[in-house]
């Protein structure tokens, strides 16, 4: 028995969906069904339309179909309908049919959504308005026309509605008209082309667009694969391209062609003032004598390649008469964003550790062996990379100068770089950890590891082992800075 | 000179903003004006409302607040020393605009720029304020993206971060010595430094306070960048590994390329010669390799001469062909990462292959449906019914897909 269902151009889904699962429920073959369409039911096909009153059974399908079907239902082919029924009689047999992206019948409506999905995004696009009548006050009111391939303007009404929201507007296409007024969507049967009154900001609009377009680039192709000509009569500005690829050769020539021009006078006076506003350059020959002076001249630093891909120094920092420096490797990511040492995560044990010991953190000079950050770049985020003898060798200058301006009693070296950088060698660091060594100036170094190597230990109970060595030597700083004070 | 309209200063001031390349309106937060209470939506991802004949998307008005500049960047059609009619909106005028061409479905908001007069901070407040007065006075929900003034206080920058979706600031040149010789009045290290301070709040932005709540997002379409290709001597390798860093350090969203173009009353200090528009589509083509596709700088550049792109074949395929003992690869069995290094196969391919060969083993006719460009692909792979024999080692394959030489033009 053929049975026939009716489809409206209004309401097309609800009424699908609707057809489809009393056909499934009443277990009717697709070849059974025949689907047509329009504002009123055709007489030319005889066959029993769908009962009214069945049982309906739960069914389930899988969310891929019901949002393959929300879009295919508005396509423009008359074969939707069946199509859309006949998969979902097959779903109810092969599981993951929906993954199966070679399956013919369903590559044909992936492909018919693709077309829908397409359609709607240039009705997005391309709707142009025009304001009907400028009443004052209440809600202004636009209208636009516009001839889409498929029936989505039904479907997109809620786009408009929630971009809109505080007008109220009118699109008319040849398959429905869709109206928002006062907050209410409204969908009406389609119409002819309305005729809507001039509106001047048309005229901006094509200013912009002749004025935004670059004559020295021109891509016609480019334009037509994602503005196909279709659209352009209902566009205002499409009007000028012709005369925009006409002259778009001749307009790049003659910007090659111009002798350069003398520069305005006014340009002078500005560039002038600008120059005696500059602070002149740092001279990094000086020997600076305080710790502001001896920032400027780092932030200038060129003396090994780290600075180009840091985001800038950080220098030391801590009181100027500290009596005890801290020194660490090289700034970290945190590091080089805020531009201030001993911040990121390692910076945080440090401080824990260095307050469980008694050591304040405040009082003391904490710096770094390198003033850069040094890092391989890797996806969205920067990975340390140990900096080699050279940066270290060049970076001393600057520690040197902080030892000289600071003069601190003690300095704790933590990790290898720190003692390669004041003892000359970073070599067996865990035997030589606890020990005090002779430094730069005369100066006493304790040496210990870098609070990041303690971040590194995977086993939480060897972790807890070294940091509380860590802890050990931190209170053996303090304890020799007393003595040394003494 | 005689009072200027509207219409010419909007001429002379989107004539002054197209050498910028950014005109993304996605990925920031969704929301719309349903509840009647104000105009525009944002849906997450972007409408190109026109396509203009250099077939470059038409997204957001695209406007400079002044094309007045104190500066003198060599490369820019508003440096100082240039004899560009000048012009300049009104913070009205701006606004007035946005919200005109929003309501008639023209665009999807407004990227701001300017020209920096008198100084950074006067710039930058005035900016802020045509961003606080569609924000606030108007309720637009649409998309706004400032161009933020690396040495404004960071007071500005931080209500533009509440304000906007997106901020962004040009590093101009691939080089700190190019950046120096070309735009003297801007300092590299100022500019990274800004770009690191927007990093931060926007992680400062995504951490809720003691109380639980979440602090306003800090421009959450994230921030972007721009470097000029072609205007100094940079090659594809400096560049790409400028832009590796800059993603890694900063956390931006793109960098954009933009090929040098000729410009009116353009310096003497610049040669003018076509812009490089096919150089600019292969560094296109790297990044998105390099951020989406598993491929490290090393993979791009080694096989380079000279440091520069091919600019016949994209780089995924001259990866490819560089690296023949990796293929072909069998679609049916090989890891996700080598599918991806397939030329012709894209991300959604890719994806696609993995979900389907779930189900069943794929066939060289499937492929096509799933969205590869076989033309490409073919040489790669093996697949049910298909092997390339002997075309993976052919002396001539390259031949294949670069384009036969062209006689030289002319011009």
């Amino acid at each position: 028995m053929l049975h026939v269902a009716h489809m409206p151009p209004i309401g097309t889904l609800a009424a699908w969906r609707d057809a489809a699962r009393r056909g499934l429920t009443l277990g009717i073959e697709p070849q059974d069904m025949l689907w047509t369409f329009g504002a009123e039911p055709s007489g030319l096909f005889t066959g029993t339309p769908l009962p009214q009153e069945i049982p309906q059974a739960a069914m389930t399908v899988p969310r891929s179909f019901v949002e393959l079907a929300s879009n295919v239902v508005w396509h423009s082919d008359p074969e939707r309908f069946a199509q859309l029924y006949a998969l979902l009689h097959r779903l109810r047999r092969t599981a993951g049919l929906m993954e199966d992206r070679g399956d013919p019948a369903l590559a044909r409506l992936r492909a018919a959504e693709k077309q829908v999905t397409r359609d709607k995004h240039k009705m997005k696009a391309f709707v142009r308005f025009r304001e009907i009548e400028r009443k004052t006050p209440g809600r202004r009111r636009f209208g636009a026309w516009f001839e889409p391939d498929h029936h989505i303007a039904e479907p997109l009404a809620p786009f408009f509605a929630r971009r809109f929201g505080d007008m109220d507007w009118i699109i008319a296409t040849p398959q429905a008209c869709i109206s928002f007024e006062s907050g209410r969507v409204d969908i009406a049967p389609g119409s002819a082309r309305p005729d809507h009154p001039d509106d001047a900001t048309e005229a901006l609009w094509t200013t912009y667009f002749r004025n935004i377009f670059n004559p020295a680039r021109l891509k016609i192709k480019a334009m037509q694969a994602e503005m196909p000509k279709k659209y352009w009569k209902n566009m205002p500005e499409t009007a000028s391209i012709p005369d925009l690829i006409a002259n778009a050769e001749q307009r790049a020539r003659a910007m090659q062609d111009a002798a350069p021009t003398l520069p305005p006078l006014r340009s002078h006076r500005i560039l002038d003032a600008a120059a005696d506003a500059r602070p002149p350059a740092e001279e990094s020959s000086d020997q600076p004598d305080t710790l502001d002076a001896l920032s400027r001249a780092e932030a200038a630093c060129r003396r090994c390649p780290l600075h180009a891909n840091a985001t800038q120094v950080v220098p030391g920092s801590g009181p100027q008469d500290a009596t005890m420096m801290i020194v660490g490797e090289q700034p970290g990511d945190r590091e080089d964003l805020e531009g201030r040492p001993f911040v990121g995560p390692a910076g945080q044990l440090f401080d824990t550790v260095a307050a469980e010991a008694g050591l304040d953190r405040d009082r003391a000079f904490v710096t770094n062996a390198v003033k850069h950050f040094k890092f391989t770049p890797r996806g969205k985020r920067r990975i340390h990379a140990r900096p080699d003898a050279g940066e270290v060798r060049a970076c001393k200058w600057w520690l040197d100068a902080e030892l000289r301006i600071v003069r601190p009693k003690l300095i704790v070296a933590m990790g290898a770089t720190a003692a390669a950088s004041l003892t000359g060698t970073g070599k067996g660091i865990t035997k030589r950890q606890g020990a005090i060594e002779p430094g730069p100036q005369g100066i006493p170094v304790l040496l210990t590891v870098h609070p990041s190597y303690l971040l590194r230990i995977p086993e939480p109970a060897a972790r807890a082992e070294a940091t509380a060595r860590f802890r050990g030597d931190l209170e053996q700083a303090v304890r020799t800075l007393a003595t040394l004070s003494d | 000179m005689s009072k200027m309209t509207l219409n010419e200063k909007l001429a002379i001031l989107s004539d002054a903003a197209k050498y910028d390349a950014s005109c993304a309106s996605s990925g920031s937060t969704r929301r719309d004006s349903r509840d009647g209470k104000g105009l525009g939506s944002n849906e997450g991802s972007g409408i190109c409302h026109a396509y203009a004949p250099d077939g470059r998307c038409i997204s957001l008005l695209k406007i400079l607040m002044t094309n007045f500049c104190i500066y003198d960047c060599a490369y820019c059609v508003n440096r100082v020393s240039s004899n560009v009619r000048r012009a300049r909106f009104t913070p009205e005028e701006v606004v007035e605009l946005t919200l005109e061409f929003y309501r008639r479905n023209y665009i999807e908001g407004l990227f701001l720029s300017s020209g920096i007069i008198r100084s950074p901070d006067a710039t930058m407040s005035d900016m802020v304020q045509i961003a606080r007065s569609l924000r606030k006075e108007h309720n637009f929900r649409g998309y706004i993206h400032l161009k933020t003034i690396p040495d404004a206080s960071a007071d500005l920058i931080a209500e533009a971060g509440l304000l906007a979706d997106r901020v962004s600031i040009n590093v101009e040149l691939p080089t700190d010595e190019a950046v120096k010789s070309f735009a003297p009045e801007k300092d590299p290290a100022t500019i990274r430094k800004a770009m690191a301070d927007v990093r931060m709040r926007r992680e400062a932005a995504t951490e809720k306070s003691h109380t639980g709540r979440r602090a306003p997002r800090f421009a959450p379409a994230g921030q972007s960048t721009q470097m000029i290709v072609g205007a100094d001597g940079a090659n594809d390798t400096t560049i790409l590994g400028n832009s590796t860093r800059l993603y890694a350090s900063y956390g931006l969203k793109r960098v954009y390329y933009s090929a040098f173009s000729p410009i009116p009353d353009a310096t003497a200090k610049l040669p003018l010669v076509r812009p490089p528009l096919e150089r600019e589509h292969r560094l296109y083509q790297a990044d998105w390799l390099l951020r989406f596709y598993g491929f490290d700088l090393h993979d791009i550049t080694s096989g380079t001469k000279d440091g520069n792109l091919d600019l016949h074949i994209d780089p995924k395929l001259a990866w490819a062909l560089n690296n023949r003992h990796h293929f072909p690869v069998d679609v049916n069995t090989a890891p996700r990462e080598m599918l991806l290094r397939v030329p012709g196969f894209g991300v959604k391919t890719v994806n696609r292959i993995l979900g389907t060969r779930r189900h069943r083993a794929l066939r060289y006719e499937d492929l096509t449906r799933l969205g590869a460009s076989l033309k490409k692909a073919k040489s790669f792979i093996t697949a049910a019914g298909w092997s390339p024999d002997a075309l993976i080692d052919s002396e001539s394959l390259r031949a294949r897909f670069a384009p036969p030489p062209e006689q030289l033009s002319l011009f």
